[in-house]
Order: C-alpha cells, then sequence, then structure tokens
C-alpha cells in the first residue's frame, strides 16, 4: 500500500506540473486580454511536433530549448497579427479566431506529420530507472521532467514578483487600462506576454512527447483538462492555477488506484432484483470514472464557488 | 430495319458485358486511420492492399479488379455508420472492418437494416477482428462473416493452457472498457474459476478505450496487488503502452494476452526484459512452420514492413474469391450463400470451415510466447527487429475451438 501511496503521488505530482506547464500560460493570457485562448493546447502540441522533428535533425538537447522558442514565435505571430486585428472586433470574434485556429493547427500537423502516432523517443541519455521505490523502478525520464517543470516555475514565480517586467505584467493583469494610461505600450505586453505563454505550453509537449504519446490529436485530450485547470484554480490566478494542476494531478491519478464502489461501501445489491442500469451504477469503481472526476469537480466549482479557488474576478 | 435494331441492341448488351466485366470490386475497409487505433489501422489496410494487388495480379475474382476503399472510422461507431453510408452511396458492396466489437455491432446492424430496405442492393460485411462474441449469438446477422475466433473461444483456449501451470496463483485482468473488452473480463472470471478454482482474481480492471497515454498508474496498482500474472485484451496503443509503463516501472509478471503482436507490442514486451512470459493467442504465427505460409510472410514484410498481423485477413480475401468462383458471381447475395458452410485450407495450414448457424470460421488456433529464437532456420522471423519472436507453445485444433451458439439466423 505504501509502495502505491509512493508511486502515485510522484505520478500525480509529475501530471500536475505538466498540467501546470500549460495552464500558466492560459491563465496569463485570460487574465490580461480576456481571451481563452481555445488554441493553447495547440502550442502544446505544435511543441511536441517540432521537438520530434528538431530531435531528429539535431538532437534532442538542442531541441529542448529551440522547440519551444519556434512555438514562442507562433505565439507571438498569432497575437500581433490575428488577436491585435480582431481585438476591435470584441472577445467573441477573438475567441473564435483562437478556436478556429485549433482545428487549422491540428489538420496542419496531421498533414506534415500524419495521423498516427510518430516515433518520439526518450534520449537515450536518460532513458534508464532514476531510483527504486520499494520494488518499482522510477523513470529517469521522469525525474527530468519533473526537474525541468519545477524549474520552470521558480522561473516564472522570481520573474513575476521580484523584476520590473513582473511588476508590468501583474499590473496588467488587474489593471490593463491603468497600464496603458501609464505610457507602457501595452501592446508589446500582450504579445510578449502571448509568446511566453505558448513557449511554455511548447515546452510542456517537448518534455511530454516522448512519454506521452506524440500524435495529431493530443491537443483535444488534453485541452478540456486546461480548462478545468484554470477555471477551478480561479480564472487570472497564478497560484490557483499551480493548486489546481497539482490537485487534478493527484485526483487522477489516485482516482485510478481506488477500488471502491457504492458496492463495496454499501454492500453487493440482491441478485433477485437482476440486471439493471442501476447494478451497473452500484458496481461501477471510482477507478473507472477516473477521467470524468475533473469534469465533475469543474461542474461543482461553478456552482458552489464561481471565482475559483483563488479567483478574485466573478467573470 | 427491325432487324438492325435488335442487333445493336444485342451488340450494346454485349459491350456492357464486357464493361461491367471489368468494373472493379470495391472493398469498404472501414477502421480507424486517425487517432488512438491509427497504429493498427493502418498495419490493417496495408495488409488489405497487398492481399488485393495479390489477387488482382492473378486476374482478380472472376476477371474483375479488387480495389480497397480506406475509410476512417476514428474507432467510433457513429463515424463508423457515416462512413459506411458513404461508401454503399458510391457503389460499395463489401465492407470489412475489425478494430473494436463497438463499431464491428453497429456495422453489423447497418448492414442488416440496409438489406431489408433495400433489396437488390445487399451489403456484406466481412469481420477480420472484431470478436465480441454477441456479434455470432443474439446479435447474429446472416451478413456478417466473421474469420477471427471469437473472443471466448480464445479465452476457452488460454485458461487450458494456463490450468497446466501451476506457477499461477494470483491474476489480475485489466481490460479496455467497452463491449469486448468486458466480455473479455467476463469469460475469464467464469472460466478460470472453473478451471482453477485456486487462482485468485486480484484485480479487475476497465479503462478509457485508446484514451490513456500514461499507464504508470495502473502499473502501480498491479504491483500492489501482488499478482504474478495479468491477463488482457488489450490492442493497439492500449496494449503498446501497458507494457511499455510495466517496462519502465520494472513490473516482472507472466503476460497472457490476445493481441501483443500489434503495433509497438513486440518492441515493449523487449524492453521489459520477459522472455518468454508473454503469451498470445492467434490464428497464425509467422514461424508456424508451414512453408507457404512462411514465403508469404516473407514477400509480405519486404513489401509492407510489417508482419502478418492478420493471417485471418488472408483467409478472409482468399475465401471471398473462393465463394465467388464457387457461386460464379460476385453479388453479395449468391456470395453470402456460396460462403455458408464453405471449408478451407487455411493461411498456416489445417481445414477451417464457416459455421452456417452462426457464420463464425472455426480454425485451428496456437498460443505463442515472445523470446529469442533458438534455431534460425526453422524459426526466421523476428518482431519489430527486436531480434525476438514468437515461438508456438501449443496448438488447438479446429474441433476444440467450437463454442455453442445461441443464434436464431434469419435467412432472406
Amino acid at each position: 500500500m505504501a509502495e502505491l501511496i509512493v508511486i502515485s503521488t510522484l505520478n500525480g505530482v509529475l501530471f500536475g506540473m505538466l498540467l501546470f506547464l500549460l495552464s500558466s500560460g492560459l491563465t496569463v493570457i485570460f487574465s490580461m486580454m480576456g481571451v481563452l485562448n481555445f488554441a493553447h493546447a495547440s502550442f502544446y502540441m505544435l511543441g511536441a511536433f517540432f521537438g520530434y522533428q528538431l530531435t531528429r535533425w539535431i538532437g534532442f538537447w538542442p531541441a529542448l530549448v529551440l522547440a519551444p522558442l519556434l512555438v514562442g514565435a507562433v505565439g507571438m505571430a498569432v497575437e500581433r497579427y490575428g488577436l491585435r486585428n480582431t481585438h476591435k472586433h470584441g472577445h467573441v470574434a477573438e475567441l473564435l479566431l483562437t478556436f478556429g485556429l485549433a482545428f487549422a493547427i491540428e489538420e496542419i500537423v496531421s498533414m506534415i506529420w500524419g495521423k498516427s502516432p510518430v516515433d518520439y523517443r526518450v534520449p537515450a541519455a536518460l532513458d534508464f530507472p532514476a531510483f527504486t521505490v520499494f520494488s518499482t523502478n522510477y523513470p529517469a525520464y521522469k525525474i527530468f521532467m519533473l526537474v525541468v517543470s519545477v524549474v520552470i516555475f521558480i522561473a516564472l514565480l522570481v520573474t513575476l514578483k521580484r523584476t520590473r517586467v513582473g511588476l508590468i505584467v501583474q499590473a496588467a493583469l488587474t489593471h490593463p487600462s491603468m497600464v496603458g494610461h501609464l505610457g507602457h505600450n501595452v501592446g508589446r505586453v500582450f504579445m510578449l506576454v502571448f509568446g511566453v505563454g505558448s513557449a511554455l505550453a511548447g515546452l510542456a509537449g517537448v518534455i511530454a512527447g516522448p512519454s506521452l504519446v506524440t500524435q495529431s490529436d493530443m491537443a483535444a485530450f488534453l485541452g478540456p483538462i486546461l480548462f478545468v485547470v484554470i477555471v477551478f484554480g480561479g480564472l487570472g490566478s497564478l497560484p490557483g492555477a499551480f493548486i489546481a494542476s497539482l490537485l487534478i494531478g493527484l485526483i487522477q491519478t489516485f482516482a485510478v488506484a481506488l477500488n471502491g464502489s457504492l458496492a463495496s461501501v454499501f454492500g453487493p445489491l440482491d441478485p433477485s432484483l437482476g440486471a439493471s442500469p442501476l447494478t451497473d451504477i452500484w458496481n461501477v469503481t471510482i477507478a473507472q470514472i477516473a477521467p470524468i472526476l475533473p469534469y465533475l469537480l469543474l461542474v461543482l466549482v461553478l456552482i458552489f464557488r464561481p471565482m475559483g479557488l483563488l479567483g478574485t474576478r466573478e467573470s | 430495319m427491325h432487324k438492325l435494331i435488335v442487333a445493336a441492341a444485342a451488340a450494346l448488351t454485349v459491350l456492357g458485358g464486357a464493361a461491367s466485366a471489368q468494373e472493379s470490386i470495391k472493398i469498404g475497409y472501414i477502421d480507424p486511420l486517425s487517432g488512438g487505433g491509427a497504429s493498427v489501422g493502418e498495419g490493417g489496410l496495408k495488409t488489405f492492399q497487398y492481399l488485393a494487388d495479390e489477387l488482382n495480379a492473378k486476374g482478380g475474382i472472376l476477371g474483375h479488379k479488387v480495389e480497397i476503399v480506406p475509410l476512417d472510422n476514428k474507432t467510433n461507431p457513429q463515424e463508423s455508420l457515416v462512413q459506411a453510408q458513404k461508401a454503399v452511396d458510391a457503389g460499395v458492396r463489401y465492407i470489412t472492418q475489425g478494430n473494436g466489437s463497438s463499431v464491428g455491432a453497429a456495422l453489423e446492424d447497418f448492414v442488416t437494416k440496409n438489406n431489408s430496405r433495400n433489396p437488390g442492393k445487399e451489403v456484406l460485411y466481412f469481420n477480420y477482428a472484431a470478436v465480441d462474441p454477441s456479434m455470432t449469438n443474439e446479435k447474429c446477422s446472416y451478413w456478417h462473416f466473421r474469420w477471427d475466433a471469437n473472443s471466448d473461444i480464445k479465452m476457452e483456449a488460454l485458461t487450458n493452457y494456463m490450468k497446466g501451470q501451476p506457477t499461477i496463483k494470483k491474476v489480475y485482468l485489466i481490460n479496455m472498457d467497452y463491449s469486448f473488452g468486458q466480455s473479455v473480463r467476463a469469460a475469464a472470471r467464469k472460466m478460470l474459476g472453473e478451471k482453477r478454482p485456486d487462482i485468485q482474481v486480484v484485480g479487475d480492471e476497465l479503462h478509457p478505450m485508446l484514451k490513456v497515454t500514461d499507464f504508470s498508474p495502473y502499473i502501480a496498482k498491479i504491483k500492489a496487488s501482488g499478482a504474478d500474472t495479468v491477463v488482457t485484451g488489450n490492442w493497439g496503443q492500449d496494449f503498446a503502452l501497458l507494457l511499455k509503463a510495466a517496462a519502465d516501472a520494472g513490473l516482472k509478471v507472466n503476460w497472457y494476452t490476445y493481441y501483443a503482436g500489434g503495433a509497438g507490442g513486440p518492441t515493449a514486451i523487449k524492453q521489459t526484459g520477459l522472455e518468454n512470459q508473454v503469451f498470445q493467442i492467434s490464428e497464425g504465427v509467422p514461424n508456424s512452420g508451414n512453408k507457404a505460409a512462411m514465403d508469404f510472410e516473407k514477400d509480405f514484410r519486404a513489401k509492407t514492413g510489417i508482419s502478418v498481423w492478420y493471417p485471418r485477413a488472408v483467409n478472409e480475401m482468399r475465401m471471398f474469391k473462393a465463394a465467388a468462383e464457387k457461386a460464379n458471381s460476385i453479388d453479395p447475395v449468391k456470395v453470402a450463400a456460396a460462403l455458408e458452410g464453405m471449408k478451407f485450407e487455411v493461411f498456416d495450414g489445417g481445414e477451417g470451415f464457416i459455421r452456417k448457424d452462426d457464420h463464425q470460421f472455426f480454425q485451428p488456433i496456437y498460443i505463442s510466447s515472445f523470446g529469442s529464437l533458438a534455431d534460425k532456420a526453422k524459426e526466421p522471423f523476428d518482431e519489430e527487429n527486436t531480434g525476438w519472436g514468437w515461438h508456438i507453445v501449443s496448438k488447438i485444433d479446429t474441433e476444440q475451438t467450437m463454442l455453442p451458439t445461441t443464434c436464431n439466423m434469419k435467412r432472406p
């Protein structure tokens, strides 16, 4: 049992940190521009595919740096030439733009790399068991993913809290128009933030690609979960996104490990009742409903605390 | 004048007949070509295209060329129905599908309805891998033919083998959460309970189908259960990723599987280092010792770059040709009648036949284990360049695979 708890915690924290790399960008972009970027998970996918392609050309380590930069550049271009132009038509137009972009990116990726998974492997230098807990090996690559996410998290925190750039970004989060009045180039701040957010998503893609599966529908898998994370954490709140990411990572991992069902708590139904939808509900285990738990959480949060865990605005 | 018209009409008929003799037979291949099932779906497509080329090189079927029409169903029943309708509208009279019994059941229902509503435009459904037993039992259809042994037949054979393995004490079941996975788990529980009541089922897991990208939480759970053996019907990415996670965590157990040989499976097994601890049940093995099959395997690998995953697809296409020639027609109604009860020498040798009662094909099946190959001359084929290959450990003859059916066939 202790083994299961330790391994599940590690797996849960790892998945949570990966979610945070993605949701941090998404939530900052939302609170600054008021745009819920539907294409954010697509940048994650682009990161994975760029990472795969660059790894084949120049190796994994240069790809680890270059691929997120490329994705960031794509993100900035989207902001500069797409969002900025649609901005004057209001949020709905911006939302639709990112919505369309998500589909376009998915189609372009499957046109270039095909629809089946690509062979994106863990680099040989990291392909060994890092340590053994009880009798389970823990792969070095997963530890590497964890380290990268934690480093990025700390870097992000320091930038936002301790630098001048962070000060402006924070100000723009809550009072965008005031920052503009003070003479800062809000447009450029927006573009940079969008670029950095996309680059972070790209980085998540590069490191998650070899461990999870790199294929053209990976964005569609992760996209909905991201929205859960940022709504749950509170729209626009970085610490909220952090807590929500970890929580959802842990919930999903631990739910899989649990076998409890209504039948195991209250005892099996009387067999004379026969097979009915009720017996199905009675016997379904927590492990089986694990994939829908985050969405259940989303519904509950929206009902009881619409601003999310640490959110301040009701929007 | 009158005679001229008759002659012209006769000439036109002859010409028309000649034109239709050149018309190709379109087979709609409805399987995943995108998403989680794509890796196996693309392998299947290559297999059918190779088989069509093989038939065409020998003059096709009754002079008609065979053409495979690929249709992507994303492993989704609704999408499959859309694709099937599209195919039928384009003149396809034969469809083939294998991945996912949920899809299979939908297509079986589709052909049954289509054929009762459109007499004269019947469509046949050739099933090469959807093995939910219900498709040839309570849901059986005259227009559906299945070349793969159904899930209960496979489990019967697997558990007969497991019965003689005294080291098996604790079994963990992990399956995909849909009709097929559920029938595997139910059959495994029932049959193990009857044959080896001393075996303890320590876990019984259903996970979302083709949606899990990281199986490490499930592997941690298997490990915690203390299981020494895992039984799984997982296929495609759900098998490869499961074994990959097992390899990463260093899980050492025996695996009894239905589809370990599919895309990515052998590579993942090699990575776990579980030599001769992963078993598969199938109707053919590359190293079967059958000369014709091994020659076919060699040429197939050279042309497609994959192994013959589906000896049953070979049987399917060759029997289609034999049935059409027996009926001397490519009309689906006549082909279906010719297929009923048909006997056939199967790909890896031995006789198989289609049972008239439920349109299930019965054939010899094999249990094989995966490991290094001792005698390269006798067993030349490894998988996915791992150096390891399939080695037959048990053969089950046709007669021993025949389970009763509850099918109440409605004939046209």
